[in-house]
């Protein structure tokens, strides 16, 4: 098991033959992911990387039993490209896009709810099943499948938690990148959940920043509903109010959405904190042998 | 993007949102001759600045004569304006805007924002204008009405109504708020709004409403479809180091501290400065090299640190993962070669081929040295910079 997407899982890319959607699919389909194929609207009957090409997500859905989609269309047309991933059925769409207009994100947002898919991102390096499915911009390389479920709202930050994880030999059962623009689909909370249900996962890292108050919101759904153990680490104690740092959504205003803050409601929920990016590996370590 | 006043009324002139006549000038002889055309007895001189809190700090002036609005206007222009809300340099006034004053009965606020907690656009309304309304949402939090609207449904009637009777609305000024509120809203929609603010917005003797003070942020990454909007833009308000890294595509943030970092990724980023923080030493910048770590960019990204003339070493941290580590490493040496990087440089280099970019770094005969992990190079870095700031 693991959550949201395995080997089982049917990815198709959105601009499957531009220069990102092309290298990322190379890569996907080298780790082994169950690549059925690709839309460039346009470009449909062609075969790209072995792959079939399709002029819209409605013919994919239709010839490849397409059930997932990763999303590099440039910012001016993800929002257009998410919504037709949605209507055309696809149940995971994973956006790894950044700069899209928040405005656009707003009405995707209240759009996709009624579908019932599950967004991840935009503005996120995607998901990964270890040894399974990847589908993303992570490199496959420094995963190991095993027991601990990752989620962050930070891309490199989650290759940190991978990579200790990999080191220590815990293993990952399923990574989200959930994204860092302040209108995005699943949430902390929404993975959280998918986790605990999870038998494969054993343990959380939880990897948060500064803004919003999605790590405060999380800190409340552990305290009431998780029982496996879970690591926080969040980024930004030392990042000026008013400065927004480098993800759209990091920026502290009126004094709200500091660090500090959420470390204090994390721990206060129970949660064991990695006060340094360099020990949510050791931490979650000691919290499994605890366990 | 933030917009200036002056920019930001034009915009309000669109949405038929009213506002005192005014001309933006940038010597005092124009201001003279705006004065003498808008005609009246009173008049106010505006210092444009990216900046609240402008008639505290003595940027806005109440005159009486039209030497007096030259005056007002040759001493603010060519100044910095300090306020509670710049750095201590404050931001420079290169154009002023006189108006007519109003004849202001109440001072109400009003603004448009995203709140990103409900996912929806929301309209602030308070009687309390005039106020700084974080002030306000501090001590009476009643005393602010937040109206939530769905994106897809749009603003509607009975939104406004319900403004109009919270702050006591009449007659004319009930009726006009509808429309007000309508303008608002479109203006914030079609052009890709973070934050509108009208405050105060002011009840005239006549029962009229009047956005006496206006502000307007875009949304940066909406701008490719408002190219009028985007060539507003006053780099002269944002500090220029953050403007050359934006045009070479790099996320650059100046700090206060000595220990500099350059870094892929926002969150490894922000993690890093905090790390340096925690083993001791104060980070000189936030700086995101982002996915593609080539040594042109990474020649800039060091260009950038170096301008800054309080850094004492150079944290690099990246974790390579698609792109492979050796090939970073040659982009850092190569890098360091053509800036001739004297600073000492930490390298913590994680990913693909971190073993082979590790040894070409520790044998490039460069001032760099390679750290062994995360933790490692925090400490080393806040070492070199105390032993080169001894």
């Amino acid at each position: 098991m693991s959550i949201l997407i395995d080997k089982k899982t049917r990815v198709i890319c959105q601009g499957f033959t531009g220069k990102q959607g092309t290298f990322h699919s190379e890569q996907a389909l080298a780790y082994g992911t169950n690549l059925v194929g690709g839309v460039t609207p346009g470009k449909g009957g062609q075969t790209h990387l072995g792959k079939p090409v399709f002029n819209t997500v409605y013919d994919a859905v239709e010839q490849t039993g397409a059930d997932a989609t990763m999303i590099y269309v440039p910012a001016a047309f993800a929002a257009d490209a998410i919504l037709e991933a949605a209507d055309a059925g696809i149940r995971i769409i994973a956006c790894i896009t950044e700069g899209i207009p928040v405005l656009d994100m707003l009405r995707v947002k209240h759009a996709v709810n009624n579908y019932g898919v599950n967004l991840i991102g935009p503005n996120c390096p995607g998901l990964i099943t270890p040894g399974e499915c990847k589908i993303g911009i992570m490199p496959g390389s420094i995963h190991l499948p095993g027991k601990i479920g990752i989620v962050s709202r930070s891309g490199t930050l989650t290759y940190e938690a991978v990579h200790q994880t990999t080191q220590n030999g815990l293993g990952q059962s399923t990574c989200v990148g959930i994204g860092g623009d302040p209108i995005h689909g699943m949430s902390f909370i929404d993975c959280l959940e998918l986790f605990e249900n999870d038998p494969q996962t054993e343990g959380i890292v939880m990897v948060g920043e500064i803004g919003g108050q999605a790590e405060e919101d999380a800190a409340d759904y552990i305290r009431d509903h998780v029982t496996k153990p879970v690591v926080a680490y969040i980024a930004g104690l030392t990042a000026p109010e008013g400065k927004r740092m480098g993800h759209a959504g990091a920026i502290i205003s009126g004094g709200q959405g500091t660090a500090e803050a959420k470390f204090a409601a994390l721990e206060k929920a129970g949660v064991r904190l990695a006060l340094s990016p360099a020990e949510m590996g050791d931490q979650i370590f000691e919290a499994m042998a605890n366990n | 993007m933030n917009l200036h006043e002056f920019q930001a009324k034009q915009l309000f002139g669109r949405y038929k949102i009213p506002t005192p006549n005014g001309q933006v000038v940038t010597s005092g002889t124009q201001a003279r001759q705006a004065a003498e055309q808008l005609g009246g007895e009173l008049w106010v001189v505006k210092a444009q600045v990216h900046s609240g809190g402008r008639g505290k700090a003595g940027g806005v002036k109440l005159v009486e004569t039209l030497d007096s609005v030259a005056d007002a206007a040759y001493d603010m222009l060519g100044q910095r304006l300090v306020t509670h809300q710049t750095l201590a340099q404050g931001l420079p006034i290169n154009q002023v805007l006189v108006e007519q004053p109003s004849d202001i009965q109440r001072e109400l606020y009003l603004a448009v924002v995203i709140d990103r907690v409900s996912q929806q656009i929301v309209f602030m309304v308070s009687a309390q204008g005039g106020m700084d309304i974080e002030q306000v949402a501090d001590e009476t939090p009643d005393a602010i009405l937040n109206l939530f609207i769905d994106p897809i449904v749009g603003l509607q009637g009975y939104q406004c109504r319900r403004a109009g009777f919270f702050l006591g609305l009449t007659g004319d000024a009930f009726k006009q708020l509808q429309n007000l509120m309508q303008g608002l809203y479109q203006l914030f929609i079609e052009n890709d709004g973070s934050l509108v603010e009208i405050n105060p917005l002011v009840v005239t003797g006549q029962n009229e409403l009047l956005a006496v003070d206006a502000k307007v942020n875009l949304d940066d990454n909406a701008l490719f479809r408002h190219a009028e909007l985007a060539a507003m833009f006053d780099p002269a308000q944002e500090d220029e180091t953050e403007v050359v890294a934006q045009q070479h595509g790099l996320n650059y943030i100046s700090l206060d501290g000595e220990v500099a970092c350059m870094v892929n990724g926002a969150g490894l980023a922000m993690a890093t400065m905090d790390l340096i923080q925690k083993e001791g030493g104060s980070p000189a910048n936030f700086l995101d090299v982002g996915g593609g770590t080539t040594a042109e960019r990474v020649a800039q990204a060091f260009k950038l640190i170096l301008s800054d003339s309080k850094v004492k070493s150079i944290l690099v941290n990246i974790f390579g993962g698609i792109v492979r580590c050796d090939l970073i490493a040659e982009g850092i040496i190569q890098a360091a070669k053509e800036v001739e990087l004297t600073l000492p440089v930490i390298v913590r280099l994680e990913g693909t081929n971190a073993d082979l970019g590790r040894g070409l770094l520790a044998n490039s005969g460069m001032t760099i040295s390679v750290a062994q992990d995360l933790t490692d190079a925090a400490k080393q870095s806040v070492a070199a910079a105390k032993e080169v700031a001894k």
